[in-house]
């Protein structure tokens, strides 16, 4: 088995435009059915709290509000997912709901 | 066996290499569970086939003989590589030679996982068909390189990263499962279809390597027909390919340009390739909607059966590119569907139809446009425009043959009204 990091991409303008709001319940389905492979993850606030920290290269850091990098889809949450093979982990991936974007699979470095 | 001589050795293992690579590293896959081992096997049995073949004789079955020493080989590798460490290096190697009773006759073909692999989407198109032509057909990387004019570095950058991606996202080395397998025989044709047709609109004078793409993806098509001999779209493109290829004697002059259909001595025509690809053409035509290559066959067909130019069934071939524009929609399928409307109904209707087309950004740098236009023009006896478009067609074009084709038009653009140009 490897294990995946799916992570979950969210356009935040497009979901505050919309108005039939409550996905929640589509995770927790989720969740149940593919609770055998999912090892982990979180849902996260949106990124106007996020804060970025960046080495200065002066040994020191700056800290900025804000995402570290802008873009239209900001990342929304995570799962770590064990799978077979990379075709099983886009299986799983395929089932995350994620309406107001989508979700990259990113296999987790296996130390060697 | 008896002694055979070097240059039959020689031509034995080229032969092998052509027709048992894909069969032979696909069975060695199997056992190393990685690409970049498996390749190092599979040399090495190669090598040994022409270090032992001449004094040992050529084995009758030289496939079968072939994944039995790139097999042993790659346990070999597997087993050094995990006891580097700790022991000492062999003193004596086994000799490489199997022998007649030790060749494992049942080992399964493996290719279409091979295949499949290769061909896997979560890779980009480009690494997709460089790892097939490295992988399947066994070509080197210099070769792959030289097929698609980019540097050997680039090429070769691009085949590493994608080995590692399937080593370290896992793609899976398996036949997908039937919900999935038609999506998947999709990018397979869409790969075969791509190398076919690099080396098929290759320019005359182009490196052998390039022109060599058009069997390579002959070849890869016929394989998958032998692998998968139900599937339709197989059977689609494999007719595809025929029909297409029937007609590559065709040319009137050695070293002229190839395009114009117009021009072609249809008495050299593959009568052969032809029949068998409209036999093909009838198995996957009928019940089902057709797919985008069966109706890229009918057309083809229809070209192929016409005579004469003069005899091209024109309103036949608008009407399939009618139902190719709905099932596989795409600029450069409407300008095919314009350009056999100038030629059904007349050059205004097909101006008219082209210059519909004028807007679409995927067209905006292609020669085929223009040129189009340019033809049109000049058979309705508008010579400044049609000038003026032949001027941009030569622009356009990066084929260097067509566009010494083109810049002939332009110097007599009064001339003759004829498409330069066969296929959607």
């Amino acid at each position: 088995m490897s294990k995946y990091l799916v992570l979950i991409f969210r356009d935040e303008d497009a979901e505050a435009q919309a108005t039939d709001g409550e996905i929640s319940p589509k995770y927790r389905e989720f969740m149940d059915r593919r609770s055998s492979a999912l090892l982990g993850g979180v849902a996260l606030e949106p990124t106007t709290t996020a804060t970025s920290v960046r080495i200065d290269g002066a040994g020191g850091f700056v800290v900025t509000d804000g995402p570290f990098a802008e873009s239209k889809e900001a990342i929304a949450g995570y799962y770590l997912i064990e799978a077979a093979d990379l075709d099983e982990a886009l299986e799983i991936a395929k089932e995350v709901p994620a309406p107001f974007g989508g979700v990259e699979v990113r296999p987790v470095r296996v130390a060697s | 066996m008896p002694k055979a001589a070097s240059s039959e050795v020689a031509a034995a293992v080229a032969d092998a290499h052509r027709r048992e690579w894909a069969f032979v590293l696909a069975a060695t896959v199997s056992i190393t569970g990685n690409l970049d081992s498996a390749e190092e096997a599979v040399q090495d049995a190669y090598a040994s086939a022409l270090a032992t073949w001449g004094p040992r004789g050529i084995p009758d079955n030289t496939g079968a003989w072939l994944t039995t020493v790139a097999r042993r080989r790659a346990l070999d590798i597997r087993r050094r590589a995990q006891t580097a460490k700790r022991v000492l290096p062999k003193l004596v190697e086994r000799t490489d030679d199997p022998g007649f009773d030790q060749i494992d006759e049942d080992v399964p073909d493996d290719r279409l996982r091979l295949i499949f692999t290769c061909c896997h989407p979560s890779l980009a198109i480009e690494a997709q068909v460089a790892l097939t032509l490295r992988l399947v057909c066994g070509l080197s990387t210099v070769d792959v390189a030289r097929a698609f004019l980019l540097p050997e570095p680039t090429m070769a950058a691009r085949i590493t990263r994608a080995k590692k991606k399937i080593n370290d996202a896992h793609i899976p080395y398996r036949i997908p499962t039937t919900p999935e397998l038609p999506e998947r025989v999709e990018a397979v044709l869409s790969v075969v279809y791509l190398v076919f047709t690099t080396g098929h609109t290759a320019p005359s004078g182009a490196s052998l390597m390039r022109r060599d793409l058009a069997e390579r993806g002959h070849e890869l098509a016929r394989m998958l027909r032998l692998l998968l001999p139900a599937n339709r779209d197989v059977a689609a493109l494999l007719s595809l390919i025929l029909l297409t290829d029937a007609r590559r004697d065709g040319q009137q002059d050695e070293g002229e340009q190839g395009c114009l259909l117009a021009d072609q001595d249809r008495s050299r025509w593959d009568q052969r390739a032809i029949s068998e690809g409209i036999a093909l053409l009838h198995e996957v035509l009928g019940r089902r909607a057709p797919s985008r290559f069966a109706l890229m066959a009918a057309i083809a067909a229809v070209h192929d059966e016409a005579r004469e130019w003069g005899d091209t069934d024109w309103p036949e071939i608008v009407g399939l590119y009618d139902l190719l524009l709905e099932t596989w929609p795409s600029p450069v399928v409407a300008l095919n569907r314009a350009i056999a409307v100038g030629f059904a109904v007349g050059p205004a209707e097909g101006l008219l139809q082209l210059d519909r087309l004028a807007n679409e950004p995927q067209l905006s740098r292609y020669g085929y446009l223009a040129a189009a236009r340019a033809d049109f023009l000049a058979r309705l006896g508008r010579t400044t425009e049609a000038k003026l478009a032949y001027e941009e067609a030569v622009i356009l074009t990066d084929n260097e043959a067509e566009r010494e084709f083109l810049a002939a038009k332009l110097e007599n653009s009064t001339g003759e009204s004829r498409p330069w140009r066969d296929g959607p």
